[in-house]
């Protein structure tokens, strides 16, 4: 736990540049974003097998999916709200009905984009993408963790979407870490709440949960960074353990990390449970910090629930 | 050249466009709906890529080299399956079980479920850019097989294929050819009442594609510009067939209602008495 911060992106980048060299079948698709998405690295080191789509996202998965049935592995990559939601019936049909090794890795994703607004913050992803039949979702933690789901989806043969935030933020995992899809990881014992969280927010839950300690209540962090096929049986071994979840994502709480978690402790194990995301809203201009404390995203506010679902404990 | 395949002549390969129209209406008719209309005016350039122009293996249907068809207009899926079955791909008695529970012969078509099904189409305005990615895998990997698109007219409404126009120039696919079947009809009606779609030519012109019209129903026209297309060092070919929709049926012949629409069974019988006076 180095505490450095890096953004996901790049070490997208730097795991796709190593495909280049190691993977002969990828190919990766841009749609003139290259420089933002970090797929610009693959681009330098593989430009017979980078492929410029233009500003043209539906053509990008279909072409995409025609050199998946070709045998080839690709990554197309574009900003969060676009890759999940101009191409969405692209993709279910031309990609995840077919099982074609498509890989759609957004970046970009969450409130934290800040000053774009609205119209780039993507807080709808995790829910489309993960209601499509045959289709993997990943959401990891840090860059490094990144990094590490960039080789494994490689070698994945299937569709999947992972999603990554546009800025720098604190890494939690360790350089060279390895990546298991649909299994996740506790990041922190604890015995009173669990929180399981994706994406920059399992940082945000570390800092929660220091701040519960300092309070006397041991939180527990689980970090799920594949929300499907969803690791349920360490769902149902958190909450068995401490009798109390709180979810944290940096998306909508409607039909994410927080439903999905919501959807299998109903069916197995109530217990009482709250989520921490954007509540049916969209975000705004600002900067991400501004954002997040704006739209109740802080330390402070995985707190306040914590608090307010543990109160509900029997 | 098929493989394994003398050349068969023009009036063989109208004869076996003739026995899948009947296909098609068998099979239509036997699941009680279905689009026949749209396949029918597609049974002469189907004849022609399956049983002349294209290098396939039915008994290896996914073998490196072949070339390949995508189905944009995926509604048209009897006309695919029948000459799926006629070719050799798999048993022709299978038709029957077009559209019913558990059949591999979906609505529209799924790929791999079927050999010979390369995607998965039936959204429309899709199996361009997948035609696209096919296409630039071969350019990439130096393979000189060839992507075939059957292209619908109405679908040309959908934006993507003129993402997909472009992107065929942009990366000089010259190894794919789209076919248009220009019956004029949607489900609406006429496509230049419903939106527009003429000038054509000069719109896939305007995008940088060399640009074929014939007769959709004169199968040496249709061999000769697919010849013409394979010829193409640089730029990608679209082929615009005028045809017919409800082509070989006297009374689906132009008629919009037998777009998404089956037999009943004097229609049936009808239909049926006059392709058999067809076929040999």
């Amino acid at each position: 736990m180095s505490g450095e911060k890096l953004a996901q992106r790049s070490y997208y980048g730097k795991a796709l540049a190593k495909l280049a060299e190691t993977h002969p079948n990828v190919v990766v698709f841009d749609a003139d974003l290259a420089g933002s998405t970090k797929t610009s690295s693959f681009q330098k080191a593989a430009p017979e097998r980078f492929v410029q789509a233009g500003i043209a996202e539906a053509n990008m998965i279909g072409v995409a999916a025609g050199m998946a049935a070709s045998g080839k592995v690709a990554f197309a990559s574009t900003f969060g709200v676009f890759a999940s939601g101009r191409c969405w019936e692209q993709i279910r049909m031309a990609v995840a009905y077919p099982k074609l090794n498509v890989k759609i890795v957004a970046t970009h994703c969450g409130l934290s984009v800040g000053p774009d607004g609205a119209t780039h913050q993507a807080l709808e992803d995790i829910a489309v993408m993960r209601v499509l039949p045959n289709m993997t979702v990943v959401v990891p933690c840090d860059a490094h963790e990144a990094y590490a789901a960039t080789l494994a989806l490689a070698d994945y043969d299937g569709p999947a979407y992972m999603r990554m935030g546009r800025s720098e933020f604190p890494v939690i995992k360790e350089e060279g870490c390895t990546f298991q899809i649909g299994k996740a990881d506790v990041i922190r014992e604890g015995t009173d709440v669990s929180v399981i969280a994706c994406g920059q927010m399992v940082q945000t839950s570390l800092e929660a949960a220091e701040i519960l300690a300092s309070e006397g209540i041991s939180a527990e962090i689980v970090n799920m960074a594949t929300i499907k096929p969803l690791d349920t049986e360490a769902i149902l071994t958190t909450a068995r353990k401490t009798g109390a979840v709180v979810t944290a994502e940096e998306h909508s709480i409607i039909g994410g990390l927080g439903s999905a978690v919501a959807e299998c402790l109903a069916e197995n194990e109530p217990v009482p449970m709250g989520r921490v995301g954007t509540k049916d809203t969209f975000g705004e201009s600002g900067e991400a910090e501004e954002l997040l404390e704006k739209y109740g995203l802080t330390a402070a506010d995985i707190v306040a629930k914590v608090k307010e679902t543990i109160s509900r404990k029997r | 050249m098929s493989e394994k395949m003398p050349a068969l002549n023009v009036d063989e390969l109208q004869n076996i466009a003739n026995k899948m129209r009947l296909d098609v209406i068998e099979m239509t008719t036997a699941a009680g709906s279905g689009h026949p209309g749209g396949s029918l005016s597609a049974a002469d350039a189907m004849a022609a890529l399956y049983f002349r122009v294209m290098n396939i293996d039915p008994a290896d249907p996914y073998k490196e080299d072949r070339d390949r068809f995508v189905l944009s207009k995926g509604h048209a899926a009897p006309i695919l399956y029948a000459a799926l079955a006629e070719r050799g791909y798999f048993p022709v008695e299978e038709l029957k079980t077009l559209r019913k529970i558990g059949t591999r012969l979906q609505g529209h078509p799924a790929y791999h479920d079927v050999p010979g099904v390369e995607v998965t189409t039936g959204s429309l305005g899709q199996g361009l850019s997948m035609a696209c990615g096919m296409a630039l895998a071969g350019k990439i990997d130096g393979k000189d097989y060839r992507v075939y698109c059957l292209l619908g007219d109405g679908e040309l409404q959908e934006g993507q294929n003129w993402e997909a126009a472009m992107f065929a120039h942009a990366y000089s696919l010259s190894n794919l050819t789209a076919l248009v079947d220009r019956n004029r009809l949607q489900i609406s009606g006429n496509t230049e009442e419903v939106m527009a779609l003429d000038p054509l030519p000069e719109k896939f012109r305007s995008f940088g594609w060399n640009v074929v019209i014939i007769d959709g129903h004169n199968i040496r026209q249709i061999i000769e510009a697919c010849d013409k297309a394979s010829r193409s060092k640089k730029n990608p070919t679209v082929i615009i067939m005028n045809t017919v929709k409800g082509k070989g049926v006297s009374f689906m012949e132009n008629n919009v209602g037998f777009h998404g629409k089956s037999c009943n069974p004097e229609e049936y019988a009808k239909a049926v008495e006059e392709l058999k006076a067809v076929i040999r």
